[in-house]
């Protein structure tokens, strides 16, 4: 382990001393974010970071690098700051310039009046931590992280217990749904009170937390929240962007300045105050030490957030994914006997199934979104199978969120983000997802009843979400499309009253007597190993590239010509719409970069297959639409 | 020392310390001996209001009134004279010119008004750039050419002359803003504008930042760099100039000139450090108002001991509370008289950037907006306005226990003018929101593209690419996004001509209808998508709804209305209920929607395309039917459209082959080739807004008469046959259609191409959908009536034979129903349903033959 970590530990010295030496020369701004780009480029330094998922905030020391792993949520209006002050030392009575840039605060006694002052531009991002990241992967980045944390005098003491939790997550994790409180996210207050008396620490952060409204877009959410200060490349961020933020962590007190503290005399002089509501206060300033300031040196779009597969796109990622995909095949074969068994036996829904978890919106073309997937599983059986179906959804995907269809939910869920304009934010809601986040929407809940008006709308959002991967959020006065790219898995008993791309009634091969307990030996007899290669293939097989030649088309247009011929009733534009995008999944889950004829060929089957199941099953119901 | 060329160079830097000292008052006269006057910055004092801790005495603050009669004249190296004191923007609006009185001659009797929005703009004295400051003790005249604001290039003396003769002889030939409408545009503007201020009486002179830029670069610039001290010199060479030539008018107030359309118009985004106290323009949208804030201006204080009162002015938000009384030498004897101080109105506004402005995938900006004086509530949450202003950047308060300051700024626009964009819509045209600045070399890449002889067809191909073929039917939606040209005819009665093409897409289930739809949708600025099956007929056109906050009832306008001349798409139109299908029934041939609710009483307008789909009943097109009686709308709704396709399955294979190789295409193909292939949608949108912007095209003798022959055409065909085969509606829709094209090919004149391109693509349409299926001729009247004409005439032949027949069994006054059903269809040879049994007896009981009741039919 290196000895010199002053880079991590005092950043402000690394940035002052730089600003010292540059004598004003605009240019050491440039060589600030290069000299810790090139820092974190080193092997393995970006794992020496603490990061702010992993370690509670009041472990961390302020003003030291930390990283964090999040979705921005909100953008707020950029701000004017002193990027460059002068203050008068009293006993010397000299100025001195002073660097605004990282900071919340200036030192004492600026010289306002100094014609020194440099005023310039940065804006805030509001992140929350990706939302419905899986407890696997949270779990998994906490333990590397653990490995190597030497800038804190922090600890993780804990992995003993880390790993009963794991044991936990798949023996209770009924019991846990239903009171997600006691779910151990992160590391939230069950460490704190191992490390701390409880007598002397009667408020945890989770009921700070509970009054002031962090906005995670899915309830039940926990983890810090942040304020993320960005100075450069304002406009290749966009919301809802998943990043990974290196930057000077600021918790100074002086930020908290809560509305009920302020003297309403002053509030009255002072022309400025006022024209912020005590809502937008709260939004925008609240206390540091439940939301972090982290001023931001580098940031990482992330591909993706599974801990497993190396992060960013460099060599020895394409060494990893060509050592992984000797075994592909191998894997494949594995993840589809074991989905075929969670799948009561039925292997062509299994397949179905794998297709759609690595399916990804890969491209639009003007309106139209690309590579969307989404599966209409048909037939579920009742009683909680859908609700274990999840749990092993979860179990495999970085990031998913069960939306239970009923009648209540949808009639009081917020799906769509809607700004607030007293408070001047965007107000979260459950439709607010990183990309490739699998929602699982359980539709066997949906009871007969009257859906309200708030009601109708969510249903219309889940259906524009399906059909064009957009979620219209309201600002009131307008809607604004927001693009996104969310994997939508419909579980229902007949066909979803929801649009979906492709539907698969369920058949059950067996029916075993008790499903709770058929589902759980099927899971206990997964190791943790092979689950993490399926976990790492699920991810790894929608990051590959693919391309179709010339000679492959024209066999397909031939097909397609074909299929007309004999019934242009039966093969539709729509049809051969989802054929090539079954091809395409069908394909990259073998780990072929490329369409062949077989690969084709093998797509109209399972295709065919799946028809006739369907055409059975409206002649078996008769009169479904 | 510098002279003022050298001044606009270091603007930016100047800019930059914005929030620098209060001290600068105290310290003005002195700084400008110390430092040369160039590398001071100027309008310190303004912008950090709220700045406490601040070592402003009244001693030494020239604007306190208090002090202005004895300290400030009686000292001696001061570079003014009292009259240039009076005279300058340094003095406007200062109470003290209230108090004492104006010693000028006409402005006098007319009190000046602060100007809150300025900021107080009385502090920065003016400096000789020329002389040593200390000393010039030189004559007013031989000053008044040197000297400038202290910190800018402004020399009151030239920029108020300049200001003066821009008003006597700017004209502007070509002036069409409706605000100048009923003035004389070959007589000076801003002088007419005068009269008609004192007529009015409303003493405000809005003057266009072009036509001062267009007059004089210069004093332009100024205006734009230092507002603060140019916008009171303005003020006062209106009024010299106002009170000379109208002596005896009687105004509110002195006149306040605002300027606006600063052409640094920019969007909310752009805003940066650099344009801190610069005038600019924004758009954007109101979000929210606050309540009316009372802002003292001016302090009244009385002595307790001796009654005696002085007047102190608020300085950045603070009153320098006297300590002493200066008639009796008590110390803090002195209180504030609520009821005597002065006020002004404040308002907070909240501006967020409009959606048009934004790139994709971030949220939109807000900005904060100060309202003074009468611009208080005179914008409401939801309107979109332009906002001319200044750019204020305020530090944050200290906290009083803390000696570090929060880095940041806070920023705010005092706004100085404002223009509702959609404040006309509802009324007529609404030319300025449209208005999209388009750049030289845009212009001539457009102008190039409409050059090409293709352009038609490449417009049509661009149009959703990702949707197959369909040609006719991208071509007719390309002309409706073009529309036609707008005539008025309200002089002879007929009110405004339909200048929009209404489509209706029908065809079977996932010809992909809606993804064309959304297409639309998205290509259009003042689009709206709505589904059948999800609207009601309110929230197409408007509802009234009590405002939580104000308790008062507002007008919220539905998707019709919100597409006031952009297109509204309606899917699923089949679906749609009918009372809300009524609706559409005014708003697709008068373009309006008349309202009567909870006591409002309105039409509003509404000229929106109507881009509609519908599916047809049986869910699969029946070809042996008409378009009616596949998709059941009433053709009083069908007629109302210019063209109905049908999108359906070709079912060749041929077709199928293309169709295949096209989507695999989409699939596979790379972002580069696809942009070779195809125009790009920016292109494409902005050739449609600079079509309909510039492009009104009109009939040519040819092409009348090339209309008049098709349109007598089309009626003969039908009169072989009886029947009639063409209604004024399709001639108005051709002339739309020719119209359209005439616009796409960016022509003033509609040619006989057009024409023929019209006939041609309605003559598809009209194959496509009203052809009867029963001959597979083309008959309009299924559209028009619901009926072919061929059925009609089978109607009334089973009419006549069952007249007839009850005729033949003589004199039966009532007969059972149900056997004369069986009678008649025994007679006839063809089959008789009973629905047309029915009809029948309907038919004569309209000619008062017989009367229906119950199951018994009477003879009349």
């Amino acid at each position: 382990m290196p000895s010199s970590h002053d880079w991590i530990n005092k950043p402000l010295g690394v940035v002052e001393a730089m600003f010292a030496q540059s004598n004003s020369n605009p240019e050491w701004e440039a060589k600030v974010l290069e000299y810790f780009k090139g820092q974190l480029k080193e092997k393995e330094s970006h794992s020496w970071v603490p990061s702010l998922n992993d370690v509670p905030l009041h472990y961390l020391k302020p003003n030291s690098l930390v990283k964090f792993r999040c979705l921005v949520q909100d953008m707020f209006d950029p701000e004017f700051y002193m990027g460059v002050y002068e203050t008068v030392d009293p006993s010397t009575k000299a100025n001195v310039l002073r660097c605004g840039k990282y900071k919340d605060v200036t030192e004492c006694g600026v010289d306002l009046n100094s014609r020194n002052t440099v005023t310039a531009e940065r804006q805030t991002f509001y992140c929350v931590p990706i939302p419905g990241e899986s407890p696997w992967a949270k779990e998994i980045s906490f333990l590397s992280a653990a490995r190597v944390v030497p800038s804190t005098s922090y600890v993780p003491s804990r992995q003993k217990r880390s790993y009963e939790e794991d044991d936990d997550d798949m023996d209770t994790q009924p019991q846990k749904q239903r009171e997600p409180h006691t779910e151990p996210h992160g590391n939230g207050d069950s460490k704190r009170q191992e490390t701390e008396a409880p007598s002397s620490q009667t408020t945890t952060p989770s009921d700070c937390s509970s009054h002031l409204d962090l906005n995670f877009p899915l309830p039940g959410e926990r983890g810090p929240a942040c304020l993320v200060k960005v100075y450069e490349g304002l406009d290749s961020f966009k919301l809802n962007d998943t990043l990974e933020i290196y930057g000077i962590l600021s918790v100074n007190p002086v930020l908290t300045v809560l509305g009920e503290e302020k003297d309403p005399s002053l509030l009255l002089l002072n022309p400025t105050e006022s024209m912020e509501t005590p809502e937008e206060q709260r939004a925008h300033d609240p206390p540091a030490s439940l939301v972090p300031r982290l001023h931001m040196l580098y940031a990482r779009p992330l591909q993706h957030n599974n801990p497993l597969l190396p992060s960013a796109p460099t060599e020895d990622q394409s060494a990893f994914v060509s050592s992984f995909l000797v075994e592909m095949a191998s894997v494949r074969a594995e993840l589809l006997a074991y989905l075929t068994h969670v799948l009561l036996g039925d292997g062509l829904a299994a397949e179905y199934l794998l297709l759609h978890l690595i399916s990804d919106v890969y491209t639009r073309r003007d309106v139209l979104p690309l590579g969307k997937f989404t599966l209409n599983l048909s037939g579920c059986p009742l009683n909680s199978y859908t609700e274990r179906l999840y749990q092993i959804v979860q179990q495999l995907v970085p990031c998913s969120y069960r939306l239970s269809m009923s009648l209540h939910t949808m009639n009081s869920m917020r799906l769509v983000p809607k700004k607030d304009y007293v408070a001047n934010r965007l107000v979260s809601g459950a439709l607010q997802l990183a990309r490739n986040t699998s929602l699982f929407l359980d539709e066997t809940q949906l009871e007969q009843g009257q859906l309200d008006s708030s009601g109708v709308r969510n249903i219309t959002a889940l259906g524009n979400l399906i059909s064009w991967q957009k979620v219209d959020y309201d600002f009131s006065y307008h809607q604004m499309e927001f693009p996104c790219n969310i994997n939508v898995l419909v579980t229902s008993e007949g066909r979803s009253l929801l649009p979906s791309d492709c539907q698969v009634p369920l058949q059950p091969q067996v029916t075993p007597p008790n499903m709770e307990e058929y589902l759980t030996t099927i899971h206990m007899a997964q190791f943790t190993s092979q689950i993490n290669k399926f976990r790492v293939y699920l991810s790894l097989a929608r990051t590959l590239d693919y391309s179709i030649s010339d000679e492959v088309t024209k066999a397909v247009e031939d097909d397609f010509v074909d299929m007309r011929k004999d019934d242009p009733q039966s093969v539709t534009a729509e049809d051969l719409h989802r054929m090539l995008v079954v091809a395409r999944l069908l394909s990259l889950s073998l780990g072929q970069t490329t369409l062949s004829r077989d690969g084709w060929m093998r797509a109209k089957h399972i295709d065919m297959l799946r028809r006739s199941r369907t055409e059975q099953q409206k002649s078996l119901n008769g009169n479904e639409p | 020392m510098s002279s003022p060329t050298s001044t606009p160079g270091r603007r930016k830097r100047n800019r930059d310390d914005i929030p620098a000292t209060p001290k600068s008052t105290a310290k003005a006269g002195s700084d400008g001996q110390v430092s040369p006057p160039s590398q001071r910055r100027r309008g310190q004092d303004s912008s950090n209001g709220d700045l406490p801790a601040m070592p402003t005495s009244p001693a030494t603050d020239i604007a306190s009134p208090a002090v202005h009669d004895t300290s400030l004249f009686s000292s001696p190296p001061q570079l003014y004279s009292l009259e240039v004191d009076m005279s300058s923007p340094l003095m406007y609006g200062t109470p003290s010119s209230r108090v004492e009185g104006t010693p000028r001659s006409g402005v006098g009797g007319t009190p000046a008004r602060q100007r809150p929005d300025l900021g107080s703009i009385r502090k920065a004295p003016q400096v000789d750039l020329h002389s040593d400051a200390d000393g010039a003790v030189a004559s007013e005249q031989a000053l008044g050419q040197k000297l400038v604001i202290w910190g800018t290039d402004v020399n009151v003396g030239t920029c108020k002359e300049k200001f003066q003769r821009f008003l006597q002889r700017f004209i502007d030939p070509t002036s069409n803003e409706d605000e100048n409408a009923g003035l004389d545009l070959n007589e000076p503007l801003y002088m007419q504008k005068l009269e008609e201020i004192s007529v009015v009486g409303e003493p405000v002179l809005n003057v266009n930042c072009s036509h001062v830029q267009s007059f004089d670069a210069d004093l332009y610039r100024q205006l734009i760099s230092y507002p603060q001290e140019v916008i009171p010199t303005f003020d006062m060479a209106v009024n010299e100039l106002f009170f000379e030539r109208f002596p005896d008018s009687i105004l509110e107030h002195q006149i306040q000139v605002r300027p606006y359309n600063a052409l640094k118009t920019r969007n909310m985004r752009s805003l940066n450090p650099e344009d801190i106290d610069q005038m600019i323009t924004i758009s954007g949208m109101v979000i929210r108002t606050s309540q009316l804030i009372p802002e003292m201006q001016e302090a009244f204080f009385q002595c307790q001991v001796c009654a005696f009162s002085t007047r102190v002015e608020v300085d950045r938000g603070r009153i320098a509370e006297p300590a002493v009384c200066r008639n009796c030498n008590t110390t803090h004897s002195l209180a504030l008289i609520h009821n005597r101080s002065a006020f002004s109105d404040k308002q907070m506004i909240k501006v967020q950037e409009s959606p048009d402005d934004m790139p994709a995938g971030q949220t939109p900006h807000t900005t904060i907006v100060y309202a003074h004086n009468d611009l208080v509530d005179k914008v409401q949450p939801g309107d979109r306005i332009n906002i001319t202003g200044i750019y204020r950047a305020v530090p944050m308060r200290e906290n009083p226990r803390q000696s570090n300051v929060k880095s940041v700024y806070k920023t705010h626009i005092d706004v100085i003018h404002f223009r509702k964009t959609d404040e006309k819509r509802l009324h007529g045209l609404d030319e300025d929101s449209d208005q999209k600045l388009f750049t030289e070399e845009r212009v001539q890449i457009l102008k190039e593209l409409a050059s090409k002889p293709d352009v038609y067809d490449r417009l049509s191909s661009a149009l959703a690419p990702s949707i197959y073929e369909h040609e006719d039917i991208k071509k007719g939606i390309l002309l409706q996004l073009f529309g036609g040209t707008r005539k008025d005819f309200s002089q002879t009665g007929r009110g405004n001509f339909r200048a929009e093409v209404n489509i209706l897409l029908c065809g079977d289930p996932g010809t992909s209808k809606s993804q064309l739809l959304q297409y639309v949708f998205n290509l259009v600025p003042r689009g709206q998508y709505t589904s059948g099956k999800g609207s009601s007929a309110v929230g197409l056109t408007a509802y009234v709804m009590k405002d939580p906050e104000t308790k008062q009832l507002v007008l919220q306008t539905g998707a019709l209305v919100l597409s006031d001349n952009g297109i509204c798409c309606i899917d699923e139109f089949d679906k749609m209920s009918d009372s809300t299908r009524s609706v559409l029934h005014e708003v697709m041939e008068q373009q309006t929607l008349s309202i009567a609710k909870a006591g409002i009483i309105c039409q509003l307008n509404a000229r929106t395309s109507v881009l509609a789909a519908a599916n047809p009943v049986e869910s699969q097109w029946n070809p042996k039917k008409t378009t009616i009686e596949n998709i059941q709308l009433p053709h009083t709704l069908l007629s109302r459209f210019d063209l109905i396709f049908l999108m359906l399955d070709p079912q060749d294979e041929a077709y199928d082959r293309r169709l295949a190789h096209h989507l695999v295409a989409l699939y596979y193909q790379s972002e580069e080739q696809i942009e070779e292939e195809f125009l790009d949608m920016a292109v494409l949108k902005d050739y449609i807004a600079y079509a309909r912007t510039y492009i009104n095209p009109r009939l040519n003798e040819e092409a009348s008469q090339a209309l008049i022959e098709a349109y007598v055409d089309m009626r003969k065909i039908g009169s072989g046959r009886g029947m009639v085969s063409a209604y004024p509606r399709q001639l108005e829709s051709l002339i739309r259609l020719a119209e359209a094209h005439a616009k796409v090919r960016f022509s003033d004149k509609v040619e006989t191409i057009d024409v023929e391109e019209a006939k041609r693509l309605q003559r598809e349409a009209l194959k496509q959908s009203a052809t009867d299926p029963r001959t597979g001729f083309v008959d309009i009247s299924i559209l028009t009536t619901g009926m072919s004409a061929t059925a009609r005439k089978r109607k009334e032949e089973v009419a006549q034979a069952l007249k007839k027949m009850i005729q033949s069994k003589g004199k039966t006054p009532a007969m059972k129903y149900q056997q004369l059903f069986d009678d008649l269809r025994g007679q006839s040879e063809a089959a008789i349903t009973k629905d047309m049994f029915e009809e029948a007896l309907r038919a004569l009981a309209d000619e008062d033959y017989l009367t229906v009741t119950g199951k018994t039919v009477r003879l009349l």
